[in-house]
């Protein structure tokens, strides 16, 4: 910037060449104030979605910048929520990018003392490799009096109310495809 | 009642207070005065654990001052209907109901039926082995029934033995005076409310009743909500506009991941699961739990659809199905009695979705105890719950119980996508699919629950691919080929969708569950969804803005069943099919179309007409008169007696929480006789009346926390608005107790000891029960040892005692007691927990 | 037309006035409103101290809490009643924060909101005894050492959009639009409380002759001000200074330069 623009900016001459006496408005707005603009305004796209805490199921809309989200708020189209959101629902861009959130898989072996890094294709083929063993070793055919049961106590799962339809449905199916009928989520809690 | 709906469903709250603009009176009855109360016209404090007395009081108000909606309850619901000679009611058998069983604590449901009907074993009866709580959630449980019509019925009531009159006996007792002394309030505040309810129901106007885990978390919890689907069903406030019972779930799809049945009794779509003892094949399995009348008839083609939606085309009629390959269930397989198998080391394995037990499942002490009994354990979370914690940071380290280096499980946990970085439907709370899609890619090892659930099973069913073991047969025979896409190769959730609703004989997604067949020439994974991918379209992806729409936003996702908003909207008209009043129409006969139009897509059969009368022989939804709105009951109607499908009676009875400092005023029954006890070592009860607990205890959630805390104590900026675990009290238990305000205080069960800081608040109030000052003692339950606000769980004071039918823990309700100052550290908090009282045998101690 | 002092300064790009009505008669007290402001205008938490005062863990407003829930029990005539309430910077009509503010870091918009501009506040603090509702503080804590308070979402207004605390509001406690709009609106619905034997139910900031000429944040309130923590009367303490500013403005032309070499280090960067 050169000199004149300098002394153009300098307030005190914007307070009388801009009517702003008092330098109360106009003339004391700085160039940050100038470019203001809501972050929303560049997002690369905004995607419809759905709160993902309680079971109202408000409409949200999330802002993405750069292939992450810049902002998440409410959508006011939808007719359950009308753009509102809750203490909750208004926190969803923290569940998302808090710092807290993990993204690495941990394991921790028999007796340990400590978390260990664990590939994610390497704890699958162990989960596995875990479900498999176990349903050998705890198979029912049938109870004593010749019934048949075709199953596996041995393993039990539980949570689904946070997870989507479609993760249910798969959840259920594959438990009924390995013969365990122990799976819950919190709907019983 | 048993709601905090300003706290936990605040933008649901919305309508209230808009509601209540608009002339609306707003209600609360609750053990508390909480930020609904303080948005009420009427608040009314009751002793928690006594809602069916102050309900049973309504119902008697209603019929005593003769304020029910006449026509509604002699046309739509089952009012008119004889029962059985033998029936007997708990006011003939001081508590208890005809047919009770009392070494199994069970009942032999029989003579509850309907009068004239043949005998049959019905699915209410299935727990002859003794087990509880089996119903399979569905509607087919017909009692015999085998045309619409009930075989005797009395038009006007009068009949002795009709429902009406049943009712009318059940609940008589129920004076305004009875109900003060049970519940604590006063006669007058209840009497307003009683008044206010009718005042505001009728032709011209609607009440509806709002419930949450308040009500469902007892002991007799399932009878709460028929009571007040009594009260509904008497006032005519069921499938009109402004009436219902709304039942307000706290998760995002908990409606959804119960209706595709992450539950061990159901299939998707409330099929039941097959039972080993009751049946050996699929024509078996179609007949125990097929209906012949009502919309439960079709029971086939969901089932057999769903099977070719599980098996493909390895499903055929020759192989029936491959119904063969269906587990089986034969007892109580609930969550709380996994828990107990695991510390019995019979479960090895277990996954957890986005779930806590360690901090939010009844007795979470015995949960972490049990989850270091595993062999392995799967966690997938967004954090480092306390459920995947626990081996290091658990209170039972710090006394010992447990020792990091004799915790064998293998622990592995997997970060989970958020519902951003994924696409899926949600079911809300109004049974309504709302899709989100994906907005940004997981990160790192992030991944769905989609993707890991199909992965995992590509990856098993690839180590089993050359098995000939029997026992994997199930799992190679599912049709498991999903397309999958991106560098995570994440199968289409759309896909799955599609599957769901379901696919006809020419590969084209099916429009509603009419269409289904039950000669494997359709797939549906679950029926009630049938319609969701219409026309190809992914139907709750459609988003059309409210302002667009009308009172009914139809466009706005899609509802279940068939895109209805409101279910069994055919009572939203007379019996003649006209609206009831100009004011509350929604769904109506057009004479001159001679179809059933309104609003909302009507819950009926489009063209049957409102005079329409079953012949004799007739079948499947034929048999449902033109003027019986209730098309999921076999008989058409709403029933106030419900004489097939509960464990624990046929109509709702008060009875005392398992744990309570009183005797039930009504009865020698003290409690619910079914009610399922786990009576264990790290399960002890509190012995009830016990001077050493002389305080209620219940549990609850606030606004700015999630449940268990996964979702909320990791976040700064909601766990600075509720950063610490505290319990409130009223001044007066405060001094009784010397309980200093935002000190420290700890609560005492028999299951253990915490401590929180203390909330010294007026909003408690202490009440007056059977002329002794009850206090109560509020427990929000959020706290764990993980996130940026930490503390002690209330849930390690809570015990597992269930309802019979649903295996729901009483958390709402117990007994305590309350000490100032911290708790012990280390093994003297044991000392100080065995130095109560407690029993840990299901013997003579259990009271009745 | 009501304009805030330094309004007019914006000519043709002038906009309507624009504030809050928070009603707190329909206030549920979720806190929707902070949580909503602090996402948006990424303030940072404000410390996890539990209070013990009822429900609110926030306490005041500052620096990092630009909305503040107050819960108040009380026992009334007519029993027990828990009233709670959205507090937020006023964006008085005379506002003192703007009138002391030495480095012209505040500002009154065009849309007559009052806002610290961060690239400018050098952390002097005279703006923070100048308002006299405690409304700012200095941002110690992981911050640049600025003051802050409520912008009324700014940046949102530049594109037309509502306040976050604002949109977020499950019942419309706070509403959000132009000051005359909002005004009308405070007075009616008064008015039905006071038909429906609310006697108590008054105004707050909405009267143009109070000793800061107004509030941009109208509130409708249930009991006395102080009940919920606001001043009854309160005061632009520079309200009867104009003289005295205008001379101190005229002396400002002498530290001219050094102004002028001060904002040189503002660049384009």
């Amino acid at each position: 910037m050169g000199l004149t623009g300098l002394v153009g900016r300098w307030p005190l001459l914007r307070q009388f060449s801009e009517g702003d006496a008092l330098g109360l408005g106009r003339a004391v707005r700085s160039k940050q104030t100038e470019q203001l603009r809501p972050r929303t305004a560049d997002a690369d796209r905004v995607v419809k979605s759905v709160c993902p805490y309680c079971a109202v199921g408000c409409g949200q809309l999330v802002y993405v910048k750069d292939g992450a989200v810049s902002q998440i708020e409410g959508d006011p189209a939808s007719p359950i929520s009308r753009g509102r959101l809750c203490p909750k629902g208004s926190a969803t861009k923290s569940l998302v990018t808090n710092p807290g959130r993990e993204l690495r898989v941990k394991y921790r072996r028999p007796y340990g003392n400590a978390w260990e890094e664990l590939s994610l294709d390497e704890a699958m083929e162990m989960i596995a490799e875990r479900v498999i063993e176990t349903r050998r070793a705890t198979w029912q055919d049938e109870d004593a009096d010749g019934n048949k049961l075709n199953r596996t106590m041995g393993i039990a799962s539980l949570g689904g109310a946070t997870l989507d339809n479609e993760e249910n449905y798969l959840i259920k199916k594959l438990c009924i495809g390995l013969g365990i009928v122990q799976v819950e989520n919190q709907a019983r809690i | 009642m048993g709601s905090n709906m300003a706290e936990n469903h605040p933008v649901g709250f919305q309508w209230v207070m808009e509601a209540r603009l608009r002339g609306a009176k707003v209600m609360h009855v609750d053990p508390r005065f909480t930020r609904t109360s303080a948005m009420s016209d009427k608040y009314v404090p009751i002793r928690a654990g006594t809602d069916i007395a102050f309900l049973g009081g309504i119902v008697r108000y209603i019929i005593e001052n003769e304020r029910w909606f006449d026509e509604y309850v002699k046309r739509y619901t089952n009012a008119p209907v004889i029962v059985d000679e033998r029936f007997r009611d708990t006011e003939d058998l001081d508590g208890l109901f005809s047919g009770f069983d009392e070494d199994k604590r069970i009942y032999d449901t029989s003579t509850w039926h309907y009068a004239g009907m043949p005998e049959q074993e019905t699915a209410g009866e299935r727990s002859k082995g003794g087990t509880k709580g089996e119903q399979s959630g569905h509607g087919a449980q017909s009692g015999g029934l085998t045309h619409g019509e009930p075989p005797e019925e009395d038009e006007t009531l009068q009949h002795e033995r009709c429902v009406f009159q049943i009712l009318k006996r059940h609940f008589s007792r129920y004076t305004p005076e009875l109900v003060a002394e049970i519940c604590g309030c006063t006669p007058e505040q209840f009497l307003e409310v009683a008044e206010t309810m009718c005042d505001n129901s009728g032709r011209e106007r609607t009440g509806s009743v709002v419930y949450s885990v308040g009500w469902t978390q007892h002991s007799v919890g399932v009878q709460y909500i028929r009571t007040a689907a009594i009260i509904q069903l008497l006032l005519g406030n069921i499938g009109r506009p402004g009436g219902g019972i709304m039942a307000l779930r706290g998760h995002a799809s908990i409606q959804g991941s119960t209706d595709m049945a992450t539950l061990y009794n159901i299939l998707p779509g409330y099929l039941p699961m097959p039972h080993g003892e009751e049946v050996s094949s699929l024509q078996e399995y179609l007949e125990s739990h097929g209906s012949s009348t009502g919309r439960w008839a079709k029971f086939p083609t969901f089932s057999i659809s769903q099977l070719r939606a599980f098996y493909g085309a390895n499903a055929t009629r020759e192989n029936d199905f491959c119904f063969d390959l269906l587990p089986r269930i034969n007892g109580d397989h609930s969550t709380y009695q996994s828990a107990l198998d695991m510390l019995e080391g019979n479960v090895k394995g277990f996954f957890l979705f986005g779930e806590n037990p360690a901090v939010g499942s009844a007795n979470s002490k015995l949960q972490r105890l049990a989850l270091a009994s595993l062999e392995w354990l799967v966690v997938r979370d967004f954090v480092e719950i306390e459920s995947a914690s626990f081996w290091y940071d658990a209170p039972e380290i710090e006394t010992g119980e447990l020792k990091p280096d004799e915790v064998a499980t293998e622990i592995f946990f997997l970060p989970a996508a958020t519902h951003v970085e994924k696409d899926g439907s949600f079911t809300n709370t109004q049974r309504l699919l709302q899709w989100h899609w994906k907005a940004v890619e997981p990160p790192e090892d992030c991944r769905s629950d989609l993707g890991f659930t199909y992965h995992l099973g590509r990856k098993i069913r690839a180590k089993l691919k050359d098995s000939t073991d029997p026992i994997d047969r199930g799992i190679l025979a599912l049709d498991w080929a999903y397309a999958t896409s991106g560098e995570h190769e994440e199968p289409s959730a759309a896909e799955v969708l599609r599957e769901i609703n379901g696919v006809g004989s020419e590969g084209k997604a099916l429009s509603k569950y009419e269409e289904l067949a039950d000669d494997g020439s359709t797939s549906c994974g679950c029926w009630i969804y049938c319609g969701a991918f219409k026309e190809e379209q992914n139907q709750p992806a459609r988003k059309t803005p409210h302002w667009e729409q009308g009172a009914v936003p139809s466009e706005w996702g899609w509802a279940w069943p068939a895109n209805e908003r409101i279910l069994y909207n055919r009572a939203s008209a007379d019996p003649e099919g006209n609206p009831w009043s100009e004011r509350k129409k929604y769904v109506w006969w057009d004479a001159e179309k001679k179809q059933w139009t309104g609003l909302d897509f009507p819950d009926f059969t489009p063209d049957k007409p409102p005079d329409y009368r079953p012949p004799d022989d007739a079948a499947g939804d034929e048999a449902i008169a033109g003027d019986h709105p209730f098309v999921l009951q076999n008989d058409g109607r709403g029933w106030l007696f419900a004489s097939v499908g509960l464990m624990d009676g046929p109509l709702p009875t008060h009875y005392e929480p398992h744990e309570s400092p009183f005797d039930n005023l009504l009865y020698g029954q003290r409690s619910n006789p079914c009610r399922q006890l786990h009576a264990h070592d790290h399960n002890r009860y509190n012995p009830a009346k016990d001077d050493a607990y002389p305080f209620v205890v219940t549990t609850y959630r606030l606004t700015e926390h999630h449940t268990a805390g996964g979702m909320s104590r990791t976040l700064a900026y909601l766990s600075e608005l509720q950063p610490e675990f505290f319990i409130e009290v009223s001044p007066e238990l405060a001094e009784e107790r010397q309980l200093e305000h935002g000190a420290w205080a700890t609560v005492i069960t028999a299951r253990t000891a915490i401590e929180a800081r203390v909330m010294v608040t007026e909003r408690m109030v202490p009440i007056v029960v059977q002329g002794r000052r009850l206090h109560q003692v509020g427990v929000p339950y959020h706290w764990g040892r993980k996130g940026l606000t930490t503390g002690d769980s209330g849930n390690d004071l809570t015990s597992i005692a269930l309802d019979p039918n649903v295996h729901i823990q009483e958390v709402k309700a117990a007994t305590c007691d309350v000490r100032p100052g911290r708790r012990p550290r280390g093994p003297k908090l044991l000392e100080l927990v065995a130095s109560y009282p407690g029993y840990e045998e299901e013997s003579g101690d259990a009271p009745r | 037309m009501r304009h805030g002092d330094g309004q007019t300064t914006y000519g043709l790009q002038i906009q309507p006035r624009v504030g809050f009505f928070t009603d707190t008669s329909v206030c549920i007290g979720c806190k929707a409103c902070e949580v909503a402001c602090k996402e948006w205008n990424l303030v940072p938490e404000d410390g996890l101290v539990w209070s013990g005062n009822s429900y609110d863990n926030t306490g005041e407003l500052s620096a990092n809490t630009w909305r503040h829930v107050a819960f108040i029990e009380q026992q009334v005539d007519d029993g027990f009643r828990w009233l709670m309430s959205s507090d937020v910077c006023k964006h008085c009509t005379h506002a003192g924060c703007l009138d002391v503010c030495p480095t012209g870091a505040i500002t009154r918009t065009e849309f007559g909101t009052v806002v610290i501009q961060d690239d400018v506040c050098n952390g002097c603090g005279y703006c923070v005894t100048a308002c006299p509702f405690g409304v700012i503080s200095k941002r110690e804590i992981g911050g640049d050492g600025g003051m802050h308070k409520c912008t009324l979402c700014y940046d949102r207004l530049e594109d037309g959009l509502e306040p976050a605390c604002a949109k977020a509001c499950p019942t419309k406690s706070i509403q959000f639009g132009p000051l005359d709009e909002l005004l009308e609106r405070a007075h009616g619905r008064l008015e039905d409380l006071r038909e429906s034997g609310v006697d108590d139910a008054r105004l707050y900031g909405a009267d143009e002759n109070d000793g800061v000429g107004g509030m941009g944040s109208v509130f409708l309130l249930l009991d006395e001000p102080e009940v919920y923590g606001l001043p009854p009367d309160p005061v632009d303490p520079t309200r009867n200074l104009g003289a005295i500013w205008a001379a101190a403005a005229a002396a400002a032309v002498v530290l001219a330069a050094g102004v002028a070499f001060a904002f040189a280090g503002e660049t384009d960067g």
